[in-house]
């Protein structure tokens, strides 16, 4: 199964936007919303929901006060400072290594498994959508980021749908690692600015390691065009195909206010040509290929 | 006094809004860049880096000479980064979390600690503004370790500015926990009211006052805008959307800079803060 994964380095470059337009431009796909952090691909999907789950993420420390006899060994061994002088576990500092829980002379350490979010698969207009939202102050991003990818794929294999788009965080930590490891092609989303090209750099850096293809597109170009043509430069050195470049076009803000994607906003307009134009670069792409032939001449260096 | 720079969405202006209040403040400020994944500010600020320093987590060292293959350290383990297979005990380094748990429990002391390489620390100033950022090795999964790391860095004495990554999980808590404010960059739009709760929800776990800048304040509608009054968060600065500023940006120019109007308003920013900070019953440090 085919799945084109969009990622950023920088946040707020236009990834969910431009992933909500491509899925209006597909046909039989599967939407996966990978940034279970600050999911927001479903405020341009209005997913039904049909099924939802709970993730249950790892376990967390919890002391019995009837059992403890304030010994100390927890406060000892904690390495994370997450038990209080008074004996209490402080939720958001305990990494859960449960070694309190082992070493707990009186066996008054619970580790109960914690529920850390929640995962659905919805209706769309556009197809299936799996998406997640993960509980505020959890960890365990990377894992739920994991678990969504595995459901889409199991869902467009079940459904024959012909690919996955998934829309993927920002950043080069946990999630963004779990959501491009097994991609079929990256679309990198670059807006261009100094903080742009330099958080391009580093995902693309991260991406080499995992031997994926990789694709560039340039939004708003026209804010800095020198600068576009830094990164479009840069795409080329290491490997990356150059897709195109969107205009700044404030078109994407008032689709968005209507929970719209740009191809359903007003009258066509030359940015839809320019979107469309790169969504037929992607499907076109020799790493899009529907023989699942990986294709490692344009794998990113 | 820590004041966190935080937003939930990503793009909203965490660093412009940093830098220019550490510029605007000038001398006797700290600025640290908590977003390790992606740190930004030093493009902004252009310090000169003084010093760097590596980083690195314990992982454990198995000395074979002792070991008897007992298996209770893999069994300790949480994350499943010790594996014993036959006359071997295998170490899945970037699955660590560093517990020490491994160590503790082996009855035959084999166990050690070396170290995995987290990152680095880079050490500057420009014109008295003190100036740390983290930057993540490319490959390494976990930040929050390294967040900390800034954070323990930062000088007491002196007002700190965070840049906190995206987000509402871990790296976030990390950048905003203990701090004396929380500032949230937000913009009016779906997208960014839709993540600033989230975030404001993050805040309130961790008990910490908190109040807004509206970027680009007159795109997108103004739910922002309702939220803001009706959950009493305080709107202490709007920036409309300007161009001019997009395209300074864009060459890692600064809003004060450019256009000098603006630093009084980053100046007043921070009064306001220190307002409520002292309304609440003052830092919790100096």
């Amino acid at each position: 199964m085919r799945e084109i994964v969009i990622i950023s380095g920088k946040g707020g470059t236009g990834k969910t936007s431009l992933t909500a337009a491509f899925a209006a431009l597909a046909k039989n796909s599967v939407l996966c919303d990978a940034d279970v952090d600050a999911a927001d691909l479903h405020l341009l999907m209005q997913p039904v929901i049909q099924q939802m789950a709970d993730f249950m993420g790892g376990s967390k420390a919890l002391i019995n006060p009837d059992l403890c006899t304030s010994c100390g060994t927890c406060i000892d061994l904690c390495r994370f400072g997450a038990i209080s002088e008074q004996f209490q576990v402080n939720a958001i500092r305990c990494e859960g290594c449960g070694v309190c829980v082992d070493f707990c002379p009186e066996a008054a350490i619970g580790f109960p498994v914690q529920r850390c979010g929640e995962w659905y698969i919805s209706d769309t207009r556009f197809g299936p959508m799996v998406h997640a939202r993960l509980g505020i102050a959890e960890e365990n991003s990377g894992k739920l980021v994991s678990l969504v990818r595995k459901e889409a794929r199991q869902l467009a294999e079940k459904r024959g749908a012909d690919m996955i788009i998934t829309d993927g965080p920002p950043g080069i930590g946990c999630p963004v690692i779990a959501s491009i490891g097994g991609a079929t092609a990256l679309v990198i989303v670059v807006e261009p600015t100094v903080s742009g090209i330099h958080d391009m750099e580093r995902v693309v850096d991260l991406a080499a390691h995992f031997k994926v293809p990789g694709m560039v597109c340039v939004n708003k170009f026209d804010l800095n065009v020198e600068m576009t043509e830094a990164i479009e430069k840069l795409a080329i050195r290491r490997n990356i195909a150059v897709l195109g470049r969107v205009v700044f076009d404030p078109a994407f803000t008032r689709s968005m206010v209507e929970g719209k994607t740009l191809f359903e906003y007003g009258e066509p307009t030359a940015t839809r040509q320019q979107v469309l134009d790169i969504w037929t670069q992607i499907i076109k792409s020799p790493s899009m290929n529907t023989l699942g032939i990986v294709d490692l001449k344009s794998t990113i260096q | 006094m820590i004041i966190s720079i935080a937003s939930g969405k990503g793009g909203t202006g965490k660093t412009t809004i940093s830098v220019n209040m550490a510029l605007a403040l000038g001398a006797g400020v700290e600025l640290l860049d908590c977003d390790v994944e992606e740190p930004n500010a030093h493009l902004f600020l252009k310090p000169k880096i003084e010093r760097s320093e590596k980083v690195e987590v314990p992982i454990p060292l198995v000395d074979l000479d002792k070991c008897t293959f007992c298996k209770k350290c893999s069994d300790i383990c949480r994350f499943n980064a010790l594996a014993v297979v036959g006359k071997q005990v295998l170490v899945f380094q970037e699955l660590c979390h560093s517990c020490g748990g491994c160590m503790a429990v082996c009855p035959e002391g084999a166990i050690t600690e070396t170290g995995r390489e987290l990152g680095f620390l880079n050490f500057g100033a420009r014109d008295g503004i003190g100036f740390i950022n983290g930057r993540l090795r490319v490959g390494e999964a976990m930040s929050p370790p390294l967040i900390k790391q800034v954070r323990a860095a930062a000088n007491p004495q002196r007002i700190t500015i965070i840049d906190a990554p995206p987000g509402t999980s871990c790296p976030v808590i990390a950048a905003m926990s203990g701090a004396d404010f929380i500032l949230m960059v937000t913009e009016p739009t779906p997208f960014g009211l839709h993540d600033l709760k989230l975030a404001v929800e993050a805040v309130r776990l961790l008990g910490i006052p908190c109040g807004l800048v509206i970027n680009r304040a007159d795109i997108g509608d103004r739910k922002v805008f309702d939220y803001a009054e009706k959950e009493n968060l305080p709107i202490l600065l709007t920036i409309p959307f300007d161009r001019r500023i997009a395209e300074a940006y864009s060459r890692g120019k600064n809003i004060v800079e450019e256009f000098p109007e603006w630093r009084q308003r980053f100046t007043e920013l921070f009064r306001k803060i220190e307002v409520i900070i002292t309304e609440r019953g003052g830092a919790a440090h100096a």
